[in-house]
């Protein structure tokens, strides 16, 4: 039961970036490369009509992870306090950048806006990242200082950044050499992922030269993902202790690598979509590879005094999973059958969609 | 510890306050959106259509604010009351995760096909979408309430010994005695909100002269589903609530019906008064004698327990906004009874679009529905304090341990001028759609 829903929620989450992701993705090649009115209207018309169907999966996501896994929830949330409340403004700001720019005519009024949703989706693609990097690097459980704990076993709390910025302190903070690195990788993944969604559901001026922009950034993250291999060793040596001992796991490495090699060939590749699924594996391939890595553990610990949280110590009570057990299949269905409804209809090109509310 | 606790409540409440401006109009407008789409099927009148359209751009506003307030508002669980969503987690865990899984996913799935859709699917299938967006809507209430039922009145669950609450009994979520009324009590109430603000618009047309045949259907519209909605308001839902809190949280209701002694012979219902803690009795009181008695218990002569009958932790921790907010929120619908029906008798006698003093009133009458229900929301949370779980887990137990009172201040403070700022561009936004008026297009 709690591998159903650990998978489940991986898989929500994962949904969440390659569908939300666009939407970042869309908004860090809307703040560098949109010059033109005309692409830039295009382009955050391009996230806007789509984010708040988005947003869905990351409310359900919260909402499985709070129910299956009350005291993960509960310890990073409160964990990871000041950043998480930051994503919040950013996901607001930018949403009412997508929503209000179409709404006036002025040029400083779209201005404003368009920083905003540009702004707010690339700190919002650098935080998700430095998350995921907090989430393999762990956290020090318990708040021990000196050998003693300060809170119960699985609470902490992290500040922004430790003086020194280094994840090997005794006191990590959020942000740290190493997570800054994690946090690259997902900006330059979902730029790549946002301007294949440009290209494939636009007819922007600038998707050309947006093929030759992917191909430079493949190259930044492949040597990204090289350096962050070697580092990750020395933040966290047994990371790779679980694809020796369970091999089948290795799929996961080597889908995030087909969609990396796959990239090189992007300017001779003819069909849009293409372009688009192989961002898709980069982002599927990437979240899972880093979680494969610390299973069953969801949150390393980084002392001795405190045992890492797993799956099974944090989850809920076994007749509480099985009953949701049940009601989240039917669910699933559900929720497939609304997307193919809403895909079908909304399949295409954008631009001579209706916009603007 | 005691600045922790009230900071984090005020955020809560802070949050909750502005998030629930744009559900309540939403639950409600989707019903309305509904009922003119069915129209326009029924008698192929183009003027329906728009008006539908017209709303459905409104709703879809505030839909967006509604997301991007409501993210925060399940983050915050986690966030700022850690240890409740640990100890609870297993159970509300359930309510709030199918509201994202069955209501959120329909409703804002086919919102945007709603929206966009109606060129490529016809006039059926586009009032199917509609639908579905209300049964949406009304879902997302019925979980939240669920969760929040849950919360006055727990059932269900068992206790271990480590303090974590587990699930016993799903079905029982369900069929809580508290969550029935509470739902419809909520759900009509949010219909009352959606009402005004379709009376209002249309008012503003009319007193305006322009757009003023979707005045006249507007304002028609509005009084029509006010009155009945008020009506269903008052009684028998709010009854109904009322009963329940004099059953299960006796310690509330004495503080909401502001009764300090207990009267062995019936108890008065008190119309006007002000609390004084300090002698423990109402000044400048206003009171029918025996009728709270009748309401309650259809004896003129039963006992009600007041205040002097409970300890100081069965009682809440702030008497007198909890009887301010039971009394507004009574005071406030009696008045739009009165209004509607006022209305409904000059549209009888066809002078209603010519009353320009009732039509000033109606307009300008549009923020007190979401002070009545913001209001009523209050009662019930205040009622329940100082307990997150009734009864059994206290408010001061279940904040984030390890989140100090300087962060949440800081948290605070940003949500409060973010929330300002949104509130502004939501205004302009709106008033901007008021103003454009429905367009007339035909297909």
């Amino acid at each position: 039961m709690e591998i159903f829903w650990y998978i489940l929620i991986a898989i929500v989450l994962a949904v969440f970036f390659i569908l939300d992701g666009y939407d970042f993705g869309t908004g860090i090649i809307h703040l560098f490369f949109a010059k033109k009115e005309k692409d830039k209207e295009v382009i955050a018309k391009a996230a806007g009509l789509f984010w708040d169907s988005n947003e869905v999966w990351l409310v359900a996501a919260g909402g499985m992870l709070f129910m299956a896994f009350p005291t993960f929830y509960a310890s990073v949330f409160s964990g990871f306090y000041l950043p998480l409340i930051i994503v919040l403004w950013l996901i607001i700001f930018r949403a009412i950048g997508l929503e209000f720019r179409s709404q006036f005519k002025y040029q400083m009024w779209k201005d404003i806006w368009d920083a905003s949703f540009g702004v707010s989706s690339l700190l919002l693609a650098l935080f998700f990242g430095i998350a995921l990097g907090n989430i393999v690097r762990g956290v020090n459980l318990g708040g021990v200082e000196n050998g003693i704990s300060v809170y119960e076993g699985h609470y902490f709390f992290l500040p922004l950044w430790d003086s020194s910025f280094s994840p090997l302190s005794e006191t990590p903070g959020v942000i740290d050499w190493f997570t800054i690195i994690i946090g690259l990788i997902s900006v330059v993944t979902l730029s790549i992922h946002g301007a294949n969604w440009v290209i494939l559901k636009t007819n922007s001026s600038i998707n050309n030269k947006l093929k030759g922009v992917i191909f430079k950034l493949n190259i930044v993250l492949a040597l990204l993902t090289i350096f962050s291999l070697v580092v990750w060793q020395i933040v966290n040596p047994n990371s790779f202790d679980n694809f020796a001992d369970k091999p089948y796991l290795i799929v996961f490495p080597i889908i995030y690598l087909s969609g990396l090699v796959g990239l090189f060939f992007i300017k001779r590749i003819k069909k849009e979509v293409y372009g688009f699924v192989l961002s898709t594996l980069l982002i599927v391939g990437g979240i899972t590879s880093s979680l494969a890595s610390i299973f069953p553990v969801i949150l390393p610990s980084i002392n001795d005094v405190h045992k890492p949280l797993t799956i099974y110590n944090t989850a809920a009570s076994e007749y509480g999973l099985s009953v949701s057990f049940t009601w989240g299949i039917i669910g699933c269905i559900l929720i497939i059958v609304y997307m193919i409804i809403q895909k079908r209809l909304t399949k295409g090109k954008i631009d001579k969609m209706d916009y603007g509310h | 510890m005691e600045d922790m606790i009230f900071y984090d409540r005020l955020q809560f409440a802070f949050t909750i306050t502005f998030h629930y401006i744009f559900p309540q109009l939403t639950m409600g407008l989707s019903l309305l959106i509904v009922y003119f789409k069915w129209k326009y099927l029924r008698n192929n009148d183009e003027k329906y259509n728009n008006a539908a359209k017209f709303f459905m751009k409104i709703f879809a506003v505030n839909f967006t604010m509604g997301v991007v307030t409501g993210i925060p508002m399940e983050f915050q669980f986690g966030t700022n009351w850690a240890k409740f969503s640990e100890l609870t987690g297993g159970i509300i865990g359930q309510t709030l995760a199918m509201e994202g899984m069955f209501s959120f996913f329909l409703e804002s799935s086919f919102l945007a096909l709603f929206i966009f859709g109606e060129k490529l699917m016809g006039q059926k299938l586009h009032f199917l979408t509609g639908f579905l967006v209300f049964l949406g809507s009304w879902a997302s209430g019925w979980f939240i309430l669920a969760t929040n039922a849950w919360m006055q009145h727990p059932v269900g669950y068992e206790i271990l010994e480590n303090g974590k609450f587990v699930l016993e009994n799903f079905s029982a979520l369900f069929s809580n005695p508290w969550l029935l009324p509470a739902f419809l009590h909520n759900q009509l109430a949010s219909v009352v909100t959606s009402s005004f603000v379709v009376a209002s618009i249309g008012a503003f047309y009319i007193l305006r002269k322009k757009q003023v045949e979707y005045g006249q259907l507007f304002l028609k519209t509005g009084v029509i589903f006010g009155l009945v909605s008020s009506l269903l308001v008052a009684f028998p839902t709010g009854d109904w609530n009322a009963k329940n809190v004099a059953k299960f949280q006796p310690g509330a209701f004495a503080a909401m019906e502001g009764i300090f002694e207990t009267e062995h012979a019936g108890a008065e219902i008190v119309l006007i008064g002000q609390p004084n803690m300090v002698e423990k009795k109402l000044d400048n009181k206003i009171a029918v004698p025996n009728i709270l008695s009748f309401l309650t218990y259809q004896d003129w002569d039963k006992k009600i327990p007041g205040m002097d009958q409970f300890k100081k932790e069965e009682l809440p921790d702030n008497i007198p906004a909890l009887y301010y907010s039971y009394h507004i929120m009574v005071g406030l619908g009696t008045i739009f009874i009165g209004v509607m029906m006022l209305a409904l008798f000059f549209l009888w006698r066809r002078k209603l679009y010519t009353l320009k003093p009732l039509l000033w009133v109606i307009m300008f009458l549009v923020p007190f529905p979401y002070i009545a229900n913001l209001t009523g929301w209050y009662v019930a949370e205040l009622g329940r304090q100082p307990y997150l779980v009734y009864g059994l887990l206290k408010t001061s137990d279940g904040i984030s341990p390890t989140v100090s009172s300087g962060n949440t201040l800081f948290t605070l403070l940003g949500f409060v001028a973010l929330y300002m700022l949104l509130g502004l561009l939501f205004l302009v936004l709106v008033g901007k759609t008021i103003n454009e008026g429905p367009k007339h297009q035909k297909h």
